[in-house]
């Protein structure tokens, strides 16, 4: 009896074996292959050139600082905009507060290059040209974009908050800038974090965005782009990596902040 | 006062945010090449969309690539929750730690390196649509997986023992009790799926054949084009797509909040 329970217990578990190999396949072995071509050159000689020529090339050094530049910029915008309109929605008291959230999260399901089209029509009657300013034109551009995916993480947290603590923190004789800054925002930090991660690294990739908005400079995106049209699979696995440790190091650092369900904050909508 | 703040705020957030679309959504309906030129209406627009051949290739292509990939996905995603919900802790650390890569990773470097795996490492052929399909079912298969892993949890583990101890085989107990269970989770993740793919450009247009391509490729390409009527057309087509979207948000908050009554009605008898 001993022996069946545990052939059905790993019957259960045999479940998951095609998606394991899916993973292995699919997510690990590309993982291991760009850290391959990272650090060999066209001959499969192992070198690190790859690796010194984007931090000797002030090129590539340049691309680096304005993508950070765009990205930092768009993220401030998106945080800026998106804590007001989650914190009104989960703490004001309006009737339809999800209906509301919907009107904000529904442009996230309509193909965003379809929207960016509809932006950049506006921008050119608005501007005359869009060459005059491109760094604005794309930081308007990417926070059109990747603005719901700020709203809806915060939003959760602010929502999951337990009103007795502000109740409490009144009580104590807080006023409410105090309520709010002692209380509200350390404990919405987690919805932060979360959504600084779905729109930095965007904002440093989503190079179609800038070539739609006619801004011809390369941020981080671009350039694998640029690589994997000279079939330069070197060059742009190491620029990859280097995005790749970006994110292992945001990773990191944030780590004892993050929420649990910080990656499923993209069908946070659907899912509820 | 304070209300009147919060309001007038959301209100030029809300109007931002959908002025772009509503704009063009306007002009699709009239005869001007050009936004701010007014002009008579029209449905030329339509009538383009309707009836070229490569827009309605690449709106079809589009369609079945997004549910192809979104049944594979949704599958796939949920056999590997429901497995690594029993499973040890290998199996739950090691998918779990693999599933969060493609979440956080920037899609353009996904793509990058699925495609030089797939077409440089192992030859596979761009025009057999394999690397295509292989790099949607990534892209999504983690969200399905996300969507579904909650529900397990919330999932009540006696009512599976349940089954077995009444003589249901441990398929059947799958089948007909911890897969109801979770069908909520496996709904949206399927939903999740396909509107991942829609989205999608980057993993698109590095692992599709030359001929292929969907809604954001063609978009991307058409506007580096200068043909009027295709752009016109465009504009016609995101008015159809933000049409779609609104009658199925509508439809979802319809039948969700019939749900939700019938189920506080049945509550209310049990009480």
């Amino acid at each position: 009896m001993q022996s069946k329970s545990n052939w059905l217990k790993l019957s259960k578990a045999q479940l998951a074996l095609p998606y394991g190999l899916f993973l292995v396949c699919f997510v690990l072995a590309p993982l291991i292959v760009i850290i391959y071509y990272a650090f060999t050159n066209g001959e499969g000689v192992f070198t690190i050139e790859n690796l010194t020529g984007f931090f000797l090339s002030t090129k590539t050094i340049g691309t680096l600082a304005y993508s950070f530049g765009i990205a930092i910029v768009t993220t401030s915008v998106c945080l800026l905009l998106a804590y007001p309109i989650a914190y009104i929605l989960a703490r004001g008291n309006f009737k339809h507060k999800s209906v509301i959230l919907m009107i904000f999260i529904m442009p996230m399901w309509i193909n965003f290059t379809l929207r960016i089209t509809a932006l950049k029509e506006i921008l050119t009657i608005i501007e005359g040209n869009l060459s005059f300013h491109p760094f604005l034109n794309t930081v308007i551009g990417m926070t059109y974009d990747f603005l719901p995916f700020m709203i809806l993480p915060i939003y959760t947290t602010l929502l999951k908050l337990d009103k007795n603590l502000l109740e409490a923190a009144s009580d104590l004789g807080a006023d409410t800038v105090q309520t709010f800054m002692k209380v509200t925002l350390p404990l919405s930090v987690p919805g932060i974090i979360s959504g600084i991660f779905m729109v930095f690294l965007p904002s440093m990739t989503n190079y179609v965005v800038l070539d739609m908005l006619y801004n011809s400079t390369y941020i981080m995106g671009s350039l694998i782009g640029a690589y994997f049209s000279a079939y330069d699979w070197h060059g742009g696995s190491m620029i990859s990596l280097i995005l790749l440790i970006i994110i292992l190091v945001f990773t990191l650092c944030t780590n004892r902040y993050a929420d649990e369900d910080a990656g499923s904050s993209r069908g946070g909508v659907i899912s509820r | 006062m304070k209300k009147t703040i919060q309001t007038v705020f959301i209100l030029i957030m809300v109007t931002l945010l959908y002025l772009p679309i509503f704009v063009l959504a306007f002009y699709s309906f009239t005869d001007s090449a050009n936004i701010g030129a007014i002009h008579g209406f029209s449905l030329h627009n339509y009538v383009t969309l309707f009836t070229k051949q490569e827009l309605q290739d690449m709106i079809i292509g589009t369609l079945t690539l997004a549910f192809g990939s979104a049944i594979i996905s949704t599958v796939l995603g949920m056999l590997g929750a429901v497995g690594v919900h029993y499973s040890k802790r290998f199996g739950k650390t090691f998918i779990g730690a693999m599933n969060q890569v493609p979440v956080v990773n920037a899609e353009v470097v996904t793509a990058f390196s699925l495609c030089i795996l797939l077409i440089g490492v192992c030859g596979v052929d761009k025009s057999s649509y394999v690397s295509l399909l292989i790099g949607h079912v990534v892209l999504e298969t983690p969200f399905v997986y996300l969507s579904v892993m909650p529900k397990l949890k919330q999932m009540d583990n006696s009512l599976y023992e349940a089954a077995l101890d009444l003589g249901a085989s441990p398929k059947t107990a799958i089948m007909r009790v911890v897969i109801p269970q979770i069908f909520p989770g496996i709904v949206s993740g399927f939903a999740l799926a396909i509107t991942l793919s829609l989205d999608d450009y980057f993993i698109t247009s590095y692992t599709k054949p030359a001929t292929f391509d969907t809604i954001s490729t063609y978009v991307v390409n058409a506007t580096k084009g200068s043909q009027t009527e295709i752009k016109t057309a465009l504009w016609a087509l995101s008015t159809i797509i933000f049409i779609v979207v609104v009658l199925l948000v509508i439809m979802m908050n319809v039948t969700g909040n019939k749900n939700a009554r019938r189920a506080g009605e049945i509550e209310k008898k049990n009480a």
